[in-house]
């Protein structure tokens, strides 16, 4: 009896195998791109040491750059582990930002109530999207692909209906004064850097980042919230089953892709002082290829936000790494496609040894 | 008082009429065997009482009040547990956190809310230890055999205090000493005056551990008697349809 008993409390079972440190990081999702964000960095400070890739404003070009793409990436992220897509993202964007440019620069809105305006139709279309896919059942790829088109139809569409153009500017003089403006295009703590005339200060692109991803990430882990995304990713129906509202779950992770996008858009378009109607233009892709570099499964259900930070990274340290060691560009997306591959390759072996019985 | 009563229950699915008029009764503390072929409609007669979807025509009371389900935590809530034949378990987590699911534990800090792992794991494993298996509440659900899955499915239902279980086929999947294990688990609960409801089609399960037993076939009971008063040859024939009802 006593047996039995010290068996169930699993202390004494000697079948149990010691589990190595090894295996056990082998079973973060994030670890594959932690390690290839090293890689990059040590290919990097190799080949583009002189090149000032790595000078304070070079640092903050290739930061800024990995971070906006982070911002999607987290949200994304956090949907693909519920089991979903969001392929509405980048002319989600491009919405956004003529959302916010159309009525501040033509209406003459306040900068501040343009930005709102835009994240609440940020929420409506989060919301639409969400709602179709968790009431049809159909794949969330099928639906947000004709997101994709009907969102960017109608940014280029309403736009030259309103304008006449599909460019919208004049943002940068309207965006000064305004109370919430520094938010999103700021350079913040300028003073850190005020013998560096080239740079201003951290873009507030970069806290956004930082911020979003820790906050994703206590989420995931701390909160039953976290919990509910891992299991309607894992198995919906056995999720529904005991009570977890899948589809509540589902349609806030699209509101949250979809504010994502605004973020990014009003980050965007403050930053430039214009608004295009193509902007955003693949950064669906480029979120899920940061995401899944990050080791998220495409299949749901596991997977890391602090991976698709670090996924979004690599993204941009390549991204600008190439530029700045004159490599001709071209070879940038030769580059993110053969990584992409590697990553994916990567997490399947992942999968497999986290799957097999140990 | 019948601490279950389903009156006249039928189910259609588009032209297959799953149930027909079927009634059925549990009482407090008792052990019903539900028995039946493939497809005679057991499992749909549990997702109703489970609040999976609602019933075509009749009623379900509770204590002899009338009652409509519309989701399954409705029926949680009125002291209903499922232990489901999927085990609705969730293969990428651990076993705690599938027993916590949709209820965890939460450490309050003012208006926020986190996970109480610590707690979450030591009460998953009392209730495993309770149960007498070796589940360890760290290990993912995908790592585990037929019986350790049965296991967590069960300790979900020893969260809360409930009145009813319905177990869909729990011995269907795992090893010979489980089994047992698992009979012994349905007696300890029926001591403590739950009511069971048990699908199986193991015959020797049944009898070993209901006190009565209700027999459909095509969609009908066909039978509800004492497990007394009825023997396994003749669950079989009424089962097969070899004998008509009784």
């Amino acid at each position: 009896m006593t047996d039995t008993t010290q068996n169930a409390a699993g202390a004494m079972d000697e079948r149990l195998r010691q589990v190595s440190i090894w295996k056990k990081l082998l079973n973060r999702p994030e670890l594959g791109a932690v390690a290839g964000t090293v890689l990059v960095f040590v290919f990097f400070g190799l080949v583009a040491a002189n090149s000032g890739m790595f000078s304070s404003k070079g640092i903050i070009t290739f930061l800024e750059v990995s971070a906006q793409l982070g911002i999607l990436a987290v949200f994304a992220s956090l949907l693909m582990i519920a089991g979903e897509f969001d392929l509405s993202v980048g002319s989600m964007i491009g919405f956004a930002g003529v959302a916010i440019a159309i009525p501040a620069a033509v209406w003459g809105v306040p900068i501040w109530l343009a930005i709102i305006f835009a994240f609440v139709l940020a929420v409506l279309v989060g919301y639409v999207n969400g709602l179709i896919v968790v009431r049809s059942g159909l794949p969330s790829f099928i639906v947000t692909l004709a997101g994709l088109f009907i969102l960017r139809g109608l940014t280029i569409g309403l736009t030259r209906e309103i304008t006449g153009r599909t460019q919208v500017s004049g943002l940068k003089q309207l965006s000064e004064g305004d109370p919430i403006a520094w938010l999103f295009a700021g350079d913040w703590f300028g003073f850190l850097f005020a013998n560096n005339p080239t740079v201003n200060g951290i873009p507030a692109s970069i806290f956004w980042w930082l911020a979003l991803t820790a906050l994703a990430t206590w989420v995931l882990l701390r909160t039953p919230f976290g919990n509910w995304i891992f299991a309607s990713g894992g198995d919906k129906l056995a999720a529904r089953n005991v009570g977890v509202p899948v589809n509540s779950v589902k349609i806030l992770l699209f509101i949250g892709t979809a504010c994502a996008a605004t973020l990014f858009a009003a980050i965007q378009v403050l930053d430039a002082g214009s608004a295009d109607t193509n902007r955003g233009l693949l950064k669906e892709f480029e979120a899920i290829i940061a995401v899944v570099i990050g080791g998220t499964l495409l299949t749901g259900g596991y997977g890391s936000a602090i991976g698709a930070a670090f996924g979004a990274l690599i993204f941009g340290t390549v991204q600008m790494g190439i530029f700045f060691t004159g490599v001709n560009t071209d070879w940038f997306k030769v580059f993110v496609g053969v990584m992409m591959l590697i990553a994916v390759l990567f997490n399947n072996y992942v999968r497999k040894k986290v799957t097999e019985a140990r | 008082m019948a601490l279950l009563e389903l009156q006249g229950i039928s189910k259609n699915f588009g032209a297959i009429q799953a149930l027909d008029n079927v009634d059925l009764r549990l009482d407090p503390g008792e052990v019903l065997g539900l028995m039946g072929d493939n497809g005679a409609g057991k499992s749909t007669l549990v997702k109703i009482m489970a609040g999976n979807f609602p019933p075509s025509g009749g009623e379900i009371r509770l204590a002899d009040e009338a009652v409509h389900f519309h989701k399954p935590v409705e029926a949680r809530e009125k002291g209903i547990e499922v232990v489901y034949q999927d085990l609705a378990l969730c293969d990428n987590l651990t076993a705690a956190a599938n027993v916590f699911l949709g209820r965890e534990i939460k450490l309050r800090f003012g208006p926020l809310k986190i996970l109480d792992y610590k707690r979450m794991y030591d009460r998953a494993g009392q209730l495993f230890a309770e149960l007498k298996s070796e589940t360890r509440p760290r290990d993912l659900v995908k790592q585990m055999s037929g019986g350790q899955r049965q296991a967590v499915a069960i300790a979900r239902t020893r969260l809360r205090d409930c009145k009813i279980i319905l177990m869909d086929e729990p011995t269907a999947a795992i090893s010979v000493r489980q089994v047992a294990e698992v009979l012994d688990l349905i007696r300890r609960l029926r001591d403590q005056g739950i009511a069971i409801i048990l699908i199986s089609h193991r015959m020797p399960d049944v009898f070993a551990v209901a006190d009565r037993v209700s027999v459909l076939r095509r969609g009908r009971k066909v039978a509800d008697k004492t497990t007394k008063e009825s023997s396994p040859e003749e669950v079989t024939g009424l089962i097969t349809g070899a004998i008509q009802s009784a």
